[in-house]
């Protein structure tokens, strides 16, 4: 917390600029946040484990009362209008939550519902969906995915054609974070026929209409306090103008903001990586084999050097990917990057920190567990790995798709 | 009677950190290690700010004696709800030697400056254990004082004050103006929302140093050693009553 948190910015023809994550207002923003994760929520998530979903009236309360659900989003909705910086802190410390569950919930509602709504959605959609969203009286959730289509977006089926000044929905969103308790979801259906990149639109869909049914709670093998939902949408009826922007520029939109939705997910990893890492060198100085505690051991030193420092590697390309929202530039590259390498370096740190533990870090009373569990969906949810490294061969220019 | 109230806000290494002594012995490692606002302080904020927001209270200044870093303490005060901060800058080598004695004439001089007639201070500082400033600062001033305090609630021109003494709970009532220091139950801080926090930025900070209030903040102490308490010994198990009193008279203590 100490190292002073700043990203250069190497531009050719430009001067380098720094960007801070931690002038004082971001650390005392960090402090409420950790205060709220520590003493509020952390104490529940054996309880919201057990329930199979978190308490979602609490969070948000919880969240709202600190201004923590509107950093960045504009003032005349409730938010607080900072720039991307401020955001840093609060996903580090959302990410220190003891069950992932939460910290999956709570990012798709700050990070990946409202992007688009913010950048093109009317005045009377961002009243209706995006200022209780930052008051915290709606949860929202994203409708991407489905049973036939998630990492190939545009082959999504659901369709929502128009009749008078309305819209009909029909379709299946599967694998839907916040999805039996969301109030309203940011959807993605195509609006007409057409090419695949231009038929499709993003609209605001209450989740209280008639025609929507909860198909399934989906039970997964962790992240157990985030409930994940297969959703049924028949004949549900929604005024077109629920439309964000323009009709026929979802996809567009989506893939805009879904560079959000990977950097906030890869930024939520480093802290709570480190906070395994820590818990098993303390674990591992305690236990005794062949009479000398394990951390004495120089192969199990090294691989935890190792391990924090493709911490850092995260922690860095996050920070970068950040700098580049707060300058307004594209950071779909270096999201993309943030958000693989945060996968693939969880799996790598809770798989070896479980080894470490031996016999107890295969028992549901240590942590480790649980994270090793919850880590695993890193590199599948918000884009699985193989999708980002799709994403960066196309800005490497050898993917010529 | 309108509180102006003045509150002690020390800058101390946070709670969570493992605290460690510098090799030389000197004192413990500061440097790069989490300081926050002294969680007893914090109290006292918090029981200014309700007082405030009772209307019992007019002002609220925060006050914190020490480097520079200690007016990012002063803005969490001001997050909180103070109304503004004083910052009287003491450096590195003075505060390593910088005594309640001299804190509390530094906020006796503060209480006239500001026409303060409360001030409020956490009962101690969790880096020093001193539990001294509230008393010392009475006695300068030569107000009454009400110590310990787990409850605090205005009258007429005094105090209706709960302290925690052993044993029990003393009820007492002290007149304004008038020195308190806030015991762990008095209330729960308020986590500083992020509007708060943006606000306080804009917030007045006055800076003063010691020599501007015409305290001499000279060494009264020298450190001559700093070490760790002793590491503590392995426990062990005993199977039964007996054997543990046969173990106790072994080593003579029954």
């Amino acid at each position: 917390m100490f190292l002073s948190r700043c990203v250069r910015r190497i531009h050719p023809g430009t001067s380098c600029r720094w960007v801070s994550f931690n002038t004082n207002e971001h650390e005392q923003l960090r402090e409420s946040v950790r205060k709220v994760v520590t003493n509020d929520i952390n104490p529940c998530i054996e309880e919201w484990e057990a329930k199979g979903r978190f308490d979602k009236k609490f969070v948000l309360k919880k969240l709202a009362e600190i201004g923590a659900l509107g950093i960045t989003k504009p003032t005349e909705y409730g938010g607080l209008g900072l720039d991307y910086s401020y955001n840093v802190p609060f996903l580090e410390e959302i990410g220190m939550c003891r069950g992932a569950g939460v910290v999956t919930g709570v990012t798709v509602h700050t990070d990946m519902c409202c992007p688009a709504l913010i950048r093109f959605g009317t005045e009377e959609l961002k009243q209706q969906f995006l200022a209780p969203s930052i008051s915290g009286e709606f949860l929202g959730c994203v409708g991407v995915s489905e049973p036939d289509a998630g990492s190939d977006v545009a082959s999504i089926r659901t369709t929502a054609k128009r009749d008078g000044d309305d819209l009909i929905i029909n379709g299946t969103k599967m694998w839907i974070t916040n999805g039996t308790q969301a109030d309203w979801m940011c959807m993605l259906a195509n609006t007409r026929e057409g090419k695949a990149h231009k038929n499709k639109s993003l609209i605001c869909v209450p989740m209280n209409l008639k025609g929507i049914t909860v198909a399934k709670k989906i039970q997964k093998i962790g992240q157990h306090c985030s409930d994940t939902a297969q959703i049924f949408f028949e004949n549900v009826r929604v005024p077109a103008s629920n439309i964000i922007g323009e009709e026929g520029q979802g996809f567009m939109y989506q893939m805009m903001q879904f560079q959000e939705e990977r950097l906030a997910a890869a930024l939520a990893i480093p802290n709570q990586l480190d906070k395994v890492i820590e818990e098993t060198a303390e674990y591992l100085a305690t236990r005794k084999v062949f009479k000398t505690p394990l951390l004495d051991k120089q192969y199990i030193q090294f691989k935890l050097a190792e391990l924090k420092t493709e911490v850092e590697a995260i922690r860095s390309i996050s920070y970068r990917g950040a700098q580049q929202i707060v300058e307004g530039e594209d950071a779909t590259m270096l999201a993309s990057m943030a958000k693989l390498k945060a996968g693939r370096v969880a799996r790598d740190v809770v798989d070896t920190c479980l080894q470490f533990h031996g016999g107890m870090g295969y028992t549901e009373e240590m942590w480790i567990s649980k994270a090793w569990r919850d880590c695993r969906l890193i590199s599948i949810a918000g884009g699985a790995d193989e999708i980002m490294l799709y994403i960066i061969s196309k800005y490497m220019g050898i993917c010529k798709d | 009677m309108s509180l102006r109230i003045l509150v002690g806000c020390k800058r101390v290494i946070d709670y969570a950190v493992k605290v460690r002594v510098k090799p030389d012995h000197s004192g413990v490692v500061t440097q790069g290690v989490k300081h926050s606002l002294n969680p007893f302080d914090e109290i006292a904020v918090e029981e200014a700010v309700r007082l405030k927001e009772k209307k019992h209270a007019s002002e609220i200044i925060a006050v914190s004696c020490g480097p520079a870093a200690c007016q990012e303490t002063l803005r969490t005060a001001l997050a909180m709800g103070a109304d503004k901060a004083i910052h009287v800058e003491v450096s590195e080598a003075e505060y390593a030697t910088l005594q309640p004695v001299h804190v509390s004439k530094i906020l006796a001089k503060l209480a006239e400056r500001t026409q303060a007639n409360l001030i409020l201070v956490g009962k101690q500082a969790i880096d020093d254990d001193l539990n001294q400033t509230a008393q010392m600062t009475a006695g300068v001033l030569d107000w009454p004082q009400g110590t310990f305090v787990s409850q605090v609630e205005p009258e007429g021109d005094s105090l209706k004050i709960v302290r925690e003494v052993d044993g029990g709970l003393e009820h007492i009532k002290v007149k304004l103006p008038a020195v308190v220091s806030a015991d762990l139950r008095l209330n729960e801080p308020r986590y500083a929302t992020l509007p708060n926090i943006m606000k306080a930025k804009k917030k007045p900070m006055e800076k003063l140093s010691a020599k501007d209030l015409g305290v001499d903040i000279a060494a009264r102490i020298k450190v001559v050693n700093v070490a760790e308490p002793p590491v503590r010994e392995a426990g062990a198990k005993v199977e039964n009553v007996d054997e543990l009193l046969g173990k106790l008279k072994d080593l003579g203590r029954i």
